[in-house]
């Protein structure tokens, strides 16, 4: 099989959407098993980080995160000259492309977990690392020709957000409490994980297909700009994987990383802090188009470059 | 004993969910008492909001206030919000009982 077969459950639910199912995933769920996965994959990233000295990890952080700064310094240009996109629309959309997709980040876990294709636990630490560097740069790019920030807003926003707060908190539980401490959790967060990223997948295909509207509003060169834009991230991720010398596990997550465009916690945080950008743009390129084809094409293609490009530099 | 009402202003706001905590700290900025937030779905000038997912969700503020006190809002909302966030607000005449609560 291709793909990770818990993606079907995010094609159901884009069918369901698609044919008016009254399928409905009630707000609660939604807000409680985003809940689970976030804490579950800290958990997870905590416990891996635990079994290795923090300075292994610290100065290849900061290679991830300089040069992941590179996305939206590609992105915004491309988007604002090319596609004629307005400012802030264009530091927007970079915004969200530069932070990442927890979801996506836990499909090619699952993927390459299957494959029998081990990654370095610690993947996750790069996960909440890149999460929201990108969304200050985005600001930066909308008000560099002027107006003004609530930064401290802004701050709030993505520090207080709950991708953060359960992202770092449960990295920091797993860390402190190790494998032992939490092996009495792991039939909750290890063993109920799939069930639950399923769960979601299912709600995200409804949420896709009630978007679907909004990629007509986007138009060609924005749909292009999603599909072209991860796999140049992608290839980004793997040359990066190269240079701090990660196991080709490890290159394909962070080329997944690189590549998936944050549809949580930027649209939050895009919402305050560049409020003149219409969120119609990011979210339906971000989630209508990148998300879906990473799903399907983009995991198991940026394996495939992590194998063939193992090992270049 | 027949209850003693007084005449107050109902000022209710229904707008995207991301603004809650911006306009929850304009309103104890401008001497609002209390208020009231419910989630709530609908369908506007911007689209169907269904609530599916957060960046889709809605709230309905609802705060009882002087007449004074509701204008200046209703004029910070316009100023700050109105352009660039699904917003509608309206003002109804209400009678209250415990006037100096609100």
């Amino acid at each position: 099989m291709p793909f990770e077969p818990v993606i079907f459950f995010f094609i159901l639910g884009l069918l369901a959407g698609i044919i008016r199912s009254d399928l409905k995933i009630p707000g609660v769920l939604y807000e409680s098993i985003s809940i689970f996965l976030l804490l579950a994959i800290g958990l997870k990233g905590g416990i891996e980080l635990a079994k290795v000295p923090l300075s292994s990890v610290a100065g290849p952080g900061l290679v991830v995160v300089l040069a992941a700064a590179i996305i939206p310094l590609v992105a915004f240009p491309v988007l604002h000259r090319i596609g004629r996109l307005a400012r802030a629309d264009a530091a927007s959309i970079a915004a969200h492309y530069g932070s990442v997709s927890v979801v996506t980040f836990a499909v090619a876990a699952s993927y390459l977990l299957r494959l029998d294709e081990p990654a370095e636990g610690y993947m996750v630490v790069f996960l909440v690392l890149l999460e929201f560097p990108a969304l200050v740069l985005g600001v930066v790019l909308a008000r560099r020709s002027g107006g003004d920030t609530r930064w401290g807003h802004l701050l709030h926003e993505v520090f207080s957000g709950k991708s953060i707060v359960l992202l770092v908190g449960g990295l920091l539980i797993g860390w402190i409490a190790g494998a032992d401490g939490i092996k009495p959790l792991d039939r909750l967060f290890l063993d109920l994980f799939k069930g639950m990223l399923a769960f979601f997948l299912l709600e995200m295909g409804l949420v896709v297909a009630s978007r679907l509207g909004d990629l007509r509003r986007a138009g060609g060169f924005l749909i292009a700009f999603a599909v072209a834009m991860p796999v140049f991230a992608a290839a980004l991720g793997v040359v990066t994987a190269n240079l701090i010398d990660l196991s080709v596990g490890g290159a394909a997550m962070l080329a997944t990383l690189y590549a998936s465009a944050s549809y949580i916690a930027a649209p939050a945080a895009m919402r305050i802090a560049i409020p003149e950008a219409n969120p119609a743009l990011s979210i339906g390129a971000a989630l209508g188009v990148t998300f879906p084809f990473n799903l399907l094409i983009g995991i198991p293609l940026y394996h495939e470059m992590a194998i063939r490009f193992e090992g270049v530099l | 004993m027949g209850a003693q009402l007084s005449p107050r202003k109902l000022l209710t706001i229904i707008c995207e969910a991301s603004l809650e905590h911006a306009i929850v700290d304009d309103l104890l900025a401008l001497d609002v008492h209390g208020y009231t937030i419910s989630d709530v779905r609908g369908c506007g000038a911007h689209g169907r909001r269904d609530a599916e997912w957060p960046p889709s969700a809605n709230i309905r503020i609802e705060v009882l206030c002087a007449e004074k006190t509701a204008l200046s809002l209703l004029d910070h909302l316009q100023e700050n919000y109105y352009a660039n966030f699904g917003m509608v607000t309206f003002l109804s005449d209400v009678l209250v009982m415990r006037p100096e609560k609100f």
